[in-house]
Order: C-alpha cells, then sequence, then structure tokens
C-alpha cells in the first residue's frame, strides 16, 4: 500500500518536472531557433563575402540601430502614430457602422455593397489620391491605415453582433427584455471574440497601411527612411527600419492581445 | 408536507376554476399554403393551480410549440390561451412565468450568481422577487456563486437556470426538457430537487420531457402528445402519493403507469 502511494507520488513528481521542463521550453525553443538562424545568416555572409550593400549580416544591422538609433526612434513613434489613429479611427467606424447594420437591415442593405466596393480598390491604388487631396501631412497615412482595418473588423463585428445563440434571445423574450437591452446585454459581449480576431488581423495591417502611405509621398516614417536607405544603398539602415517596422507591428498585436485576456475572461466558442 | 398537499386537493376539488393555464381549441401553424406544417391541432389543456404536470409525447409532435405558445414566444393559429385568466403576452409582461430551456442558456461571460440575477435587471421585474444568494443555495450551489458557467457541469448549469428562473417567483414554470442533456445520476439528482422545490415554492410546473419514468416520477398528472397533427393522446392522473422517492420507480404501482404509458406512445 505505502509502496504503491510512494510511487505514485515520485511519477507525479516526474509527470510535474517534464512539464516544467516542456513550459521552459516552449519559450525557449523558438528563442534558440531564432539565435541559430542569426548565427546561420552571418556565417553565410562571411562565407561567401557578401558585400554588406547587397545583403548585411546581423553584425552590420545591429551596428546601424546603434548608429542611426535616435533617428529609428523617432521615426518608429511617429508611424506607430499614424498606425495607432488609422487602428482607432477604422476599427471604431467599423463598429460603429456594425451596430447600424444589425438594427436596422435597410442601412446594411443600401451601405454593405458599398463598404464591399471600398475593400476592393487596392490600397496602394488610392494612396496616391488620397495624398494628392491631404498632402504630405498625418491625415492620409492616418486615413490609408484605417481603411485598411476598417473592412475585416466591419465584417466580423457584424457577425459577431448577429451570432447570438437563438434560445438566449427566447430567454431574453420570455424576460420581455427591450432591444437596447439585448445589444447591451447580450450581444455586444457575445460578439467580443469575434471583433478581437479582426483587431489582431489590424493590429498588423494598419503598419502596413501606414508605411505605404509614407511611400507615396512622406519625408518622415520608418516608411520614408525605408525608402530613403535604400536610394543610398544603405542596406544596413534598410534592415532596421524593417526591423523595426516589424516590431512595430508585434507591439501593436501584444496590446491587442493584452486586451483581449483582460476583456474576455470565460471560454470562448471557436471563432473563424 | 402531507397536510399541504391535502389543502392543495381540498381547494382543487372546492374551486373548479383555479387553473394556472387554460388552452381551448388551440391550432399552431407554421409556414403559409403548400409548405405549412401543422404542429398543434385542436388542444384543449387545463393546468390546475399549483400542479406539477408533465408533457410526454414522440420527438416533433408538438410539446415544444405548446409550451412555447403558453410562453408567447409561438403565436397561436387559432384557440386560445389564458395564462391566470390573461393573454400570454399580459402574463409574459407580468412576469407571470419562467421558461427553463433544455441547454442552460446560461450567458458565458457572467458568474453564476450574475446569471441568476439577470430577469431583475431586464423589462419589468416587479417589486416581488427571491433573494438570488438564497435561490443558489436552494438549488445546491451556495459556494459557487462566482465561477463562470464554462468552470460548471452541465447539471450545475441548469441548476443555475432553474435559479435564474425562480428569481422573479413566478407562478408558472415552464420547463422544455431541461434534464434531457444530463446523464441520468445527475438527472435523477435535480429530479428529487425539483419535487422539493415544488413542495417548497408551490409554483405550477409545465415539464416537457421525452423519458417515461421520468414523466411518471414527477408529475401529479401527464399529458401525453400524439403526432401528425399534434393533440393529445391522453390526460391522466398518476396515483402515486407524494413525497416520492428514487425507490418508488421499482414499485408495481409505478411500473404498471409507465408500462400503460409506453403502450400509448407505441399507438402514437
Ligand atoms: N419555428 C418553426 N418553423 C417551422 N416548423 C416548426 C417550427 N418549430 C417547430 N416546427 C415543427 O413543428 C413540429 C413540432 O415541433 P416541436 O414542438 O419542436 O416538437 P417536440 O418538441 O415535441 O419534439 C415539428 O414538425 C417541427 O418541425
Ligand atoms: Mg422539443
Amino acid at each position: 500500500m505505502a509502496d504503491i502511494a510512494q510511487s505514485q507520488a515520485s511519477a507525479n513528481e516526474r509527470k510535474s518536472g517534464s512539464a516544467w521542463l516542456a513550459k521552459s521550453g516552449d519559450r525557449l525553443l523558438p528563442l534558440l531557433a531564432a539565435v541559430g538562424m542569426l548565427v546561420l545568416w552571418q556565417l553565410i555572409i562571411w562565407i561567401f563575402s557578401i558585400r554588406p550593400f547587397i545583403m548585411p549580416g546581423p553584425i552590420a544591422v545591429l551596428g546601424a540601430f546603434i548608429e542611426d538609433g535616435p533617428k529609428l526612434w523617432l521615426n518608429f513613434w511617429l508611424t506607430f502614430l499614424e498606425a495607432a489613429l488609422g487602428f482607432i479611427f477604422g476599427n471604431l467606424i467599423a463598429i460603429l457602422m456594425a451596430v447600424a447594420f444589425v438594427h436596422n437591415r435597410t442601412s446594411e442593405r443600401a451601405f454593405f455593397p458599398i463598404a464591399v466596393f471600398i475593400n476592393t480598390i487596392p490600397i496602394i491604388a488610392v494612396a496616391p489620391i488620397l495624398v494628392l487631396i491631404f498632402g504630405n501631412g498625418y491625415s492620409p497615412k492616418i486615413i490609408i491605415a484605417a481603411l485598411i482595418c476598417f473592412f475585416p473588423t466591419l465584417v466580423n463585428m457584424v457577425r459577431g453582433l448577429k451570432a447570438v445563440n437563438p434560445a438566449t434571445l427566447d430567454l431574453m423574450r420570455v424576460l420581455s427584455a427591450s432591444d437596447a437591452e439585448i445589444f447591451w446585454k447580450v450581444r455586444l459581449q457575445s460578439s467580443l471574440p469575434f471583433l478581437f480576431a479582426a483587431l489582431k488581423i489590424a493590429a498588423t495591417t494598419c503598419v502596413v497601411g501606414a508605411i505605404v502611405a509614407e511611400w507615396i509621398g512622406s519625408n518622415y516614417g520608418l516608411g520614408a527612411l525605408i525608402l530613403l536607405a535604400s536610394y543610398n544603398y544603405h542596406a544596413p539602415l534598410l534592415y532596421a527600419s524593417v526591423f523595426s517596422a516589424s516590431l512595430l507591428a508585434v507591439f501593436l498585436f501584444a496590446m491587442v492581445s493584452f486586451a483581449e485576456r483582460r476583456m474576455i475572461k470565460w471560454k470562448t466558442p471557436a471563432v473563424h | 408536507m402531507a397536510t399541504m398537499h391535502a389543502v392543495k386537493d381540498a381547494v382543487s376539488a372546492e374551486a373548479e376554476t383555479a387553473f394556472a393555464v387554460r388552452v381551448d381549441g388551440l391550432d399552431v401553424t407554421f409556414g403559409e399554403g403548400e409548405t405549412a406544417v401543422t404542429a398543434l391541432r385542436d388542444v384543449n389543456v387545463d393546468i390546475p393551480e399549483g400542479a406539477l404536470v408533465t408533457m410526454l409525447g414522440p420527438s416533433g409532435c408538438g410539446k415544444s410549440t405548446l409550451l412555447r405558445a403558453i410562453a408567447d414566444l409561438v403565436p397561436a393559429s387559432r384557440g386560445e390561451i389564458k395564462v391566470h385568466e390573461r393573454t400570454p403576452e399580459e402574463a409574459r409582461k407580468a412576469r407571470d412565468f419562467a421558461f427553463v430551456f433544455q441547454d442552460a442558456t446560461l450567458l458565458p461571460w457572467r458568474s453564476a450568481i450574475d446569471n441568476v440575477r439577470l430577469p431583475l435587471e431586464v423589462g419589468n421585474p416587479g417589486p416581488a422577487h427571491a433573494d438570488p444568494m438564497e435561490l443558489l443555495e436552494l438549488v445546491g450551489l451556495k459556494g459557487r456563486e462566482k465561477a463562470l458557467p464554462g468552470e460548471l457541469s452541465g447539471g450545475m448549469r441548469q441548476r443555475v437556470a432553474i435559479a435564474r428562473a425562480l428569481v422573479t417567483r413566478p407562478r408558472i414554470l415552464l420547463m422544455d426538457e431541461p434534464f434531457g442533456a444530463l446523464d441520468e445520476i445527475a438527472r435523477d439528482n435535480l429530479n428529487e430537487e425539483l419535487l422539493r422545490i415544488w413542495t417548497e415554492t408551490g409554483t405550477t410546473i409545465l415539464f416537457v420531457t421525452h423519458s417515461i419514468p421520468e414523466a411518471v416520477f414527477l408529475g401529479q398528472k401527464v399529458l401525453l402528445l400524439a403526432a401528425h397533427p399534434g393533440r393529445v393522446k391522453e390526460y391522466m392522473t398518476v396515483d402515486l402519493p407524494y413525497p416520492r422517492q428514487l425507490p418508488v420507480r421499482d414499485t408495481v404501482e409505478f411500473i404498471k403507469i409507465t408500462a400503460h404509458l409506453r403502450k400509448m406512445l407505441e399507438e402514437c
């Protein structure tokens, strides 16, 4: 009896031990893989003696990060501002429009085709038009970042607001709940998983929007820096700018994920 | 408890008009023209005040439809329904009845206690309501009030749904296969507890099930529906005294009644 208890205990110990290893491995493994790839990259540069203006090694890129640090940092924040404002406006308008669509079928029938049409215009094609209209300032960048966020959020939010369990609607009817009460107590909450699925997409695409807008007409921001560096064959700076842009997207994505974990504590049904 | 039922019986014998629900010549048809489905035809039923009536019938015979018509979730195509002498709509607005669905339909982002409170936050709940905490205790969920539905078992979720239904002190409880998705042990437990709640609260209960033993164990009366079109096949009184405990299901009387109902069901 005691034997069994003992072996049970040591089995548990082993299990929790290997669980700990697996858990830290989850974080360690990708880190090791990343370091390995950087080393491989640097080795290829050395072995084939690739010249830095064709492809710089990680050490050269790190040098650019240090040398042009203040410049990268400043332009990082400018692009961040454009992307974040575009993210906020684009998603806010999409959410409000989705609410209107769900409350009023006529508005959905009237405006949804227009939304689909706007979505079919390639963002790169609209950018010059907006730059012509609004000039070289912040506004065309914010608008393009907003445009690129808008459609996926609109579609997902409409789906989310409608994806209420019919039995729950029966329950609310038995309780004689008003449409407003159903909206605030049921629809809004049950749309959150759908909304956050869209916001995670938007967190990365709004950065793309801001950078594309900066390419068309701008002398600041990571997009402008990317163009400038490539014109000057300053490859290390080019790579550093590209990495900064992707860090920006990762940062926004992490913020959305954090908000999601704070706001949705319940087990969500699978959202596709 | 025995005296309470004696009083109940005396009252219903004395005043024949004390009905919680009266269904008179009810037809319910879905759709129009060639594709129309007649779910119920000429249904006449009276549910006495304070009774526990169980409803049985083959699947698709219109049990849910009858319950939903009483709850003002489905309109009557012909005939009349009176809930305490009012139309279903008036009764719904007055919170005369509460509905318990097959899946608990809890809001997954709300804790158990907040789900029980939901009926007090929407519509016109009226002044007379029970203490949500006491109700959770009544259904045996003391200490789990902060749990989210995702953290509770199917049986516990259904207990929360029952507490939620009771919070506005409804006079009638409409239950559509509330324990249909539960395993047998959870179902047995909840059957006993439902009987206890019924005797403690005096609520009229109309309970849909597809289990013959469950219908007989719970019901004062069993309403048997036949299909195509949905109609009343039999409305019988179960002659088994309360309080009933689970072993009653092994008695000869009980088995006789279930055998009779099984035979009737086969004819449906
Ligand atoms: N909303 C609806 N629209 C069309 N037909 C329905 C609807 N609800 C129920 N029916 C039909 O009415 C009949 C009775 O259904 P229901 O009351 O759900 O049966 P039960 O609950 O006894 O299984 C079935 O034939 C079903 O297909
Ligand atoms: Mg049914």
